[in-house]
């Protein structure tokens, strides 16, 4: 009889793991998917901007680009605020199923709109749109599968099952990257970016995986504590008023913002996307170097999510979630005065290989517009012991008095013809770091993404314990789009900001740790918020 | 730890208006000075700035007042104190 018994208990618990499994499995890929799709703009964004802008506009066209890829974050609390009340009201699955389709749909025809060239203005302003819709899905989408997860999570193992949700922002990065890498390797740069390329390979993608997503949600059922919601009549009316109307609960709106997500937000986005800007753009390491070295810090990181899920299940989430703010703090300018030092060519004279390092022959531009202004184009391949080339490319414009005439060299071209000379060479280095420095920048990155994975893991549960049922999809969506899409989504244009208010004609670089402020300003007012007002006990009854 | 969550409430209170205040004048002067030199149009950024951040403040505000009136002394343990 009691060996009967076990076994029936022993069955019951293995059938409740798989289907928690399988609502984790179904809500995961969904949210991975969405958060691919919403990656693959920036990711793609000095090609976006050169398929959807006047072909003269340069730098303007890339930040009007960057503009629209930043409106995608700014729209995600009104998603949030759209979605989350629907959710409260029609239910936690057919709202993130909705979300789902808005985001795969918007994806693919981003990918479907014609360039500049073919239909002029109507291009940015239709992709413009369609960034919006994307960043108004992914505002629905994540606090609906948070809230499914915990909902269905059995009470203690919340932190632990609502990781893996965790999980899905940073494994979409690395698929979105993955998939970039892939179709631009294996087509070459030229065919990628013209008009019809490549690149827009991956937001077609987005088509095939989301309708797969879409099968395996329709065979999910409703939240189980929604559904007890529903049949009892007890949902909310109106969640917006509830959420934000009434003191009791907007205070701990306001405490989860101020308190957990803001600091959280910057932290996230510091470690994933600023990181990878700063070792390409001031490191000046080579592009796909500089995409590898993420994916491997990604995915040695990737499982603390889980871990330190699971451990917030045991000591609580206030005090991971701190520590991983107050590391951030104190570590961040070390650990990226480290990436300038491994970077930088002053460190590594005595390491130069004079046998290898080239310096080719000078090679001449005809501006095609004015055949008076040429372009002295030259390349220095400096290569080091170690196995690091630097490659310098220096572009020196001349204006000359008459046409430039091919047949005479550069070199003993009459200084008289010149009429100008740029007063500064521009020049473009591309750095391709050698095996110890390369596996030492992938360490400091993966420092960042643990920081990452600490305030980011067991936030969810965190989240979702705070708010009632019938308004948590609302409440919890909010404070969370707000701390991610905002504080965290503007971390990489104010820390470029910041550094560029600290350029000078004395200092034309500026100091390029300045941008590190912003995020550790606001992770520390967030600790101090955090270590005064909130409290480590974990809500074992989310039921209510 | 009640004191210093009311004491933190008024700092919170100064520092919303302080923010706002920071942002307006740098807003100014970056938008006076590129104007000056007929550099790149910056706008556009500084009006998203603010208003993107003016309303955070103002909630900024909003929990420093709560804080200040002893509203997280005591956090609610279950969703009948928040109802």
């Amino acid at each position: 009889m009691n060996i009967h018994l076990q076994t029936n208990i022993s069955m019951s618990q293995e059938k409740k793991q798989s289907s928690i499994a399988f609502v984790i499995g179904a809500s995961s890929v969904g949210t991975l998917i969405e958060w691919y799709d919403f990656y693959i703009f920036g990711m793609l964004a000095t090609i976006i901007s050169k398929q959807f802008f006047p072909a003269d506009a340069g730098t303007a066209a890339l930040l009007s680009t960057l503009a629209i890829f930043a409106a995608g974050f700014i729209v995600r609390p009104f998603g949030a605020l759209v979605f989350g009340r629907l959710g409260d009201l029609i239910g936690r699955k057919h709202t993130f199923l909705l979300t789902l389709v808005i985001m795969g749909g918007s994806t693919f025809a981003i990918g479907l709109v014609p360039g500049y060239a073919t239909i002029g203005w109507a291009a940015p302003i239709l992709v413009l749109i369609l960034r919006l819709l994307q960043g108004l899905a992914l505002g629905g989408e994540y606090g609906g599968a948070a809230t499914y997860v915990a909902e269905h999570a059995p009470a203690g193992q919340r932190g632990f099952w609502t990781s893996w949700i965790q999980t899905t922002a940073t494994l979409g990065l690395f698929l979105a990257l993955g998939v970039i890498i892939f179709i631009r390797s294996s087509q070459g740069v030229e065919k990628f970016s013209a008009e019809w390329g490549g690149w827009r390979y991956p937001f077609w993608i987005s088509l095939l995986l989301v309708g797969v997503s879409i099968l395996i949600r329709m065979r999910m059922s409703e939240s189980p504590m929604f559904s007890k919601l529903k049949t009892e009549g007890k949902t909310s009316v109106n969640p917006l008023k509830e959420s934000f109307g009434h003191k009791a609960n907007f205070k701990m709106v306001l405490l989860a913002l101020f308190g957990a997500v803001m600091g959280q937000g910057v932290v996230w986005y510091t470690g994933q996307f600023y990181a990878q800007s700063f070792i390409e753009t001031v490191c000046k390491v080579e592009f796909i170097q500089s995409r590898d070295l993420m994916l491997w810090a990604i995915l040695m990181a990737t499982p603390c999510f889980v871990l330190f899920g699971w451990l917030s299940d045991k000591i609580g989430r206030k005090w991971i979630m701190l520590f991983g703010m107050l590391a951030s703090i104190l570590t961040y300018r070390p650990i990226y005065k480290q990436f300038l030092a491994l970077t930088n060519a002053k460190n590594r004279i005595e390491k130069i290989d004079l046998s290898k390092t080239v310096v080719s022959p000078k090679k001449v531009i005809i501006d095609k517009k004015d055949n008076t202004k040429i372009y002295v184009v030259q390349h220095f391949d400096t290569a080091y012991t170690d196995g690091a080339v630097f490659k310098y490319t220096k572009t020196d414009t001349l204006q000359l008095s008459a046409s430039y005439d091919p047949s005479i060299s550069i070199d003993s071209l009459s200084t008289k013809l010149i009429l100008s000379q740029s007063a500064k060479p521009n020049v473009v280095i591309e750095k391709t770091m050698d095996h110890s420095t390369y596996w030492s920048l992938i360490w400091l990155v993966f420092i960042q993404i643990v920081y990452v994975t600490m305030v980011y893991g067991p936030i969810a549960a965190f989240l979702v314990e705070m708010f009632p049922t019938k308004i948590r999809y609302t409440s919890m969506s909010l404070p969370y789009h707000i701390g991610n899409g905002v504080f965290g989504g503007l971390v990489p244009f104010l820390g470029t900001l910041i550094v560029e208010f600290t350029k000078s004609s004395a200092s034309p670089n500026g100091d390029v740790l300045a941008g590190l402020w912003y995020p550790i300003g606001v992770a520390s007012v967030c600790f101090v918020i955090g270590l005064v007002y909130l409290t480590n006990k974990i809500d074992k009854n989310v039921m209510d | 730890m009640n004191s210093v969550k009311k004491l933190l409430g008024y700092v919170w209170m100064l520092l919303a208006p302080a923010l706002i205040c920071f942002l307006l004048y740098e807003a100014f002067e970056k938008i006076s000075a590129a104007a000056a030199i007929h550099k790149a149009n910056v706008t556009l950024q500084w009006v998203i700035i603010l208003l993107v951040f003016t309303p955070i403040c103002i909630g900024f505000f909003i929990f420093g007042k709560y804080a200040s009136d002893n509203e997280y002394d005591h956090l609610p343990e279950s969703s009948q104190e928040i109802e």
